[in-house]
């Protein structure tokens, strides 16, 4: 029993060659790449609106958000659509493919230094067998400060 | 008892009297010797203080008898009105308030009103006893109503099957009797002789019901005495006597029972009936009678209430509806089967009228906001020491019920704000040469598909210089700018955030974050707000609002690849420009259109549009678009038509998108931007 608490489900999904994980009380669903409805005004990273079902939903690349190079989706694009404090929103990603139960004895935090960019929605990273797997804080990953300085920089 | 049915009507209606007082006590102050209104105050308090002795809500049925002895005493000319006795009756009627508050949230309507209790008190018999009948004049009336409830309080409440059983049998010939049974003090077995006393009833009749309850005659929970309703051919004295032959009965007492008042017309059904059948006999003489009838059937018929939340869920199943509808009339055109087409026609018009049904159920009218401030403003401008007398016009105009719902705070700021900056004390009224008491104006009226409230008063107005002061030291603008900006520009500062002109913080308006919510709470409405003023004169502050929320008319437009929904009661019309015929004005581009010079937007350029094919046209294809008596023109690649769209938000993750007030699902279900062409006039 004891064992099955300590056990975090995550979704596993790939960025570029780094595989990243969602806990999974987070993900709604996962869909195909579909048309996205540009918004203009908006970061470079929000890539617009869906039609998710009749919900309008707004879609980011993560690629963008994390500052990997732009890639053309393709057959294996994903989006996952996650819910944060009421707010639907969905993410592409290069593919999403496996849950998994990742011990949390196993989660160390990040590392301090991993990079030049700001790393707060980095919650820890997951030494598996023969792979690394980080996993993300979602709302800080979404979190909207950083959206509302753009919007004003475009708009002034 | 199953009290909750009634509960919803005991609530409404009595709203419906606590407003009814509140607004025949505005208009007593205003006419302290007209006893026609006390009267009228009167009724609905003595209506109210039945109602709720009737539901069990102790403290609100003495409140208001209370109240009603004062009122009493008035009426008898036994006590003047005056501002500080009115005061207290204003006081009471803000206790009922809170009491029906908390009894519709659910609330046991406890509340401890002692004070005010009081206070009425010495009121009535007070500062001038002139007769020591106070207390007698109002005894006899609530005597009445308790003596009327109480006596038949066993069974005043039955639930709709009783009744039906109770008028079945009566029709059958059986007569229902209310039986009273006392007990001797010394009897032993209680339980034994209640049963025996059924035993002997049942062989002659049926027991409908008893109080106490059965149950609990059986456990032995009464006192001596307990009640039976009894449904019977016998006679009473046979009743009597058989009942007196069990043992240690000590005394009984029969009556004929009858269905009350407020039992029939529970049952409108039933009311209807028994009228219809009358009607014929009542043919010859036109009289109360038949007026009373009409008017009963008119109440049955009239209205029906029904849950918000089901007239919502309708609203979105039909939002839906529209969508396919959409795409239906989408796929028809595309194909050349005639009769689908004809078809889809016939459903698009069925649709829409269904949908103005449904919008209309979803009217409201804005009086319910509007109600509640008069007294607002008599209490806020008895707090600043002002006299201000508002004026209230097109308190019918309905509007959304989810605007009303909203509409309510942006406009008491308004109010609290034209009250507090803009009309002056009686001095300085006077000074100016203006009569002692302001003006407050409080107007609301439908206009194409928009419905305007305006709120003006004939205050100090806006103080150009002191706005312009006041900016620069909060830092919003720059010297110069202040120097460029007109009138209206410096009124509109006035609601950016961080704005607050007032010198001191009072509590009633100006700790500075009040007209800039007021702004956005209007515009996250789709309304726009603007301002009027005239120094020394007064200001008009001029809200516009959406008819509805959700579903609207719009001319969808293409520009590239993508689509544009634009409102259509935005829309003046739509034109074709040749290339020629732009003028520029200052670098930018303008079009003469009917003799005004319109400035043009790019959409194109404004929203970054990715160009697929970069043919530049010799034919500008223009929306004109107006925000109240300003235009403009917004260039587009073409338009594809008019169409119904369901407004959905674009979700709290991308809130404050610049010009995009939401977006739509289209028939071939792709998301189109509806653009908001209020964000691109200034």
């Amino acid at each position: 029993m004891t064992i099955e608490t300590q056990d975090l489900k995550v979704i596993v999904f790939q960025l570029k060659n780094e595989e990243y994980g969602i806990p999974i009380e987070y993900v709604g669903s996962i869909e195909r790449m579909m048309d996205i409805t540009r918004v203009p005004g908006t970061a470079s990273f929000v890539k617009g609106v869906i039609n998710l079902r009749g919900v309008i939903t707004p879609i980011i690349d993560l690629r963008e958000r994390f500052g990997v190079e732009e890639m053309e989706y393709n057959e294996s694009t994903r989006i996952i659509i996650v819910t944060i404090d009421d707010k639907e929103v969905g993410i592409v990603v290069d593919s999403a493919n496996d849950v998994i139960d990742i011990n949390r004895g196993l989660i160390e935090p990040p590392p301090e230094v991993i990079g030049s960019i700001d790393v707060d929605y980095i919650e820890g990273v997951a030494k598996l067998e023969n792979r690394l797997l980080i996993l993300l804080k979602i709302d800080k990953v979404l979190t909207t400060e950083e959206l509302k300085e753009l919007n004003k920089v475009e708009r002034d | 008892m199953d009290m909750n049915q009634y509960l919803e009507v005991f609530i409404d209606e009595s709203n419906e009297h606590l407003q009814n007082i509140n607004d025949n006590l505005l208009q007593l102050e205003k006419d302290p010797a007209n006893l026609q209104i006390v009267a009228e105050i009167f009724r609905s308090a003595h209506t109210l203080k039945g109602m709720s002795a009737t539901m069990g809500y102790s403290d609100l049925a003495e409140l208001t008898h209370k109240m009603e002895n004062v009122l009493d005493e008035v009426r008898n000319e036994n006590i003047k009105v005056t501002t500080s006795m009115l005061d207290v009756v204003f006081e009471a009627v803000e206790h009922l308030e809170t009491i029906v508050e908390d009894v519709s949230q659910g609330g046991s309507g406890k509340k401890d009103v002692i004070g005010v209790v009081e206070k009425l008190k010495q009121i009535s018999n007070g500062e001038e006893i002139t007769e020591s009948t106070t207390p007698n004049q109002a005894e006899p009336q609530t005597e009445s109503v308790n003596d009327n409830s109480n006596h038949n309080t066993p069974f005043m409440e039955l639930d709709e099957f009783e009744q039906t059983v109770l008028t079945e049998s009566t029709e059958q010939g059986f007569k229902p009797l209310s039986i009273h049974i006392e007990l001797r003090e010394d009897c032993l077995l209680k339980a034994a002789r209640v049963y025996m006393v059924f035993d002997v009833l049942e062989k002659i009749g049926e027991v409908m019901k008893a109080y106490p309850s059965v149950d609990d005659l059986e456990a032995e929970n009464f006192e001596n005495d307990f009640h039976i309703l009894f449904v019977t051919k016998e006679d009473n004295n046979d009743v009597e006597r058989r009942i007196l032959k069990v043992s240690e009965i000590d005394k009984v007492h029969i009556q004929p029972f009858t269905l009350q008042k407020n039992q029939t017309e529970q049952r409108p059904s039933q009311v209807q009936e028994n009228q219809a059948e009358k009607a014929p006999e009542q043919e010859a003489t036109p009289s109360n009678q038949e007026k009373k009838e009409q008017q009963s059937t008119q109440h049955t018929s009239k209205t029906i209430r029904v849950n918000i939340n089901r007239l919502d869920d309708l609203l979105n199943l039909f939002e839906e509806l529209v969508i396919d509808r959409g795409r239906l009339e989408q796929i028809a055109q595309e194909s050349s089967n005639k009769e689908l087409k004809e078809t889809v026609e016939r459903m698009t018009r069925v649709s829409g009228e269904l949908q103005t049904i449904i919008l209309n159920m979803r009217m409201v009218p804005i009086e319910q906001v509007f109600n509640r401030f008069p007294r607002m403003v008599r209490q806020l401008s008895r707090d600043l020491g002002k006299k201000v007398n508002l004026q209230i016009i097109g308190a019918e105009t309905e509007l959304d019920r989810t605007v009303i719902d909203e509409i309510g705070d942006p406009l008491v700021h308004l109010i609290r704000n034209g009250l507090d900056h803009g009309i002056e004390t009686p001095e300085e009224r006077l000074k100016s040469g203006k009569p002692e008491e302001g003006q407050l104006i409080l107007k609301a009226y439908h206009s194409g598909n928009h419905v305007f409230v305006e709120i003006q008063d004939d205050g100090k107005g806006i103080n150009r210089e002191k706005v312009l002061e006041k900016a620069i030291s909060k830092g919003l603008i720059s010297k110069e700018e202040g120097q460029k900006l007109d009138n209206r520009q410096v009124n509109e500062l006035i609601m950016q955030s961080g704005f607050s002109t007032a010198d001191t913080i009072s509590d009633i308006s100006g700790r500075g974050v009040g007209l800039d919510v007021v702004k956005n709470k209007i515009e996250s409405l789709g309304g726009a707000i603007s301002i009027e003023s005239e120094q020394g004169k007064g200001s008009l502050f001029s809200i516009q609002l959406p008819l509805t929320l959700s579903i609207i008319s719009s001319m969808l437009v293409q520009i590239e690849k993508e689509t544009f929904a634009i409102p259509l009661s935005s829309i003046i019309e739509t034109a074709i420009f040749k290339r020629e015929e732009i003028l520029y004005a200052h670098g930018k581009e303008v079009i003469d259109f009917r003799g005004k010079v319109v400035p043009l937007i790019n959409l194109k350029h404004l929203f970054k549009v990715p160009s697929v094919d970069s043919l530049e046209d010799d034919l500008y294809s223009v929306v004109i678009v107006r925000k109240g008596n300003k235009m403009a023109g917004l260039i587009v690649d073409s338009f594809i038509g008019q169409q119904e769209i369901v407004l959905k938000s674009l979700g709290d993750y991308l809130s404050d998108v610049f010009a995009i007030s939401g977006a739509s699902i289209l028939g071939n279900g792709e998301v189109a931007l509806i653009i908001d062409t209020n964000a691109l006039i200034k």
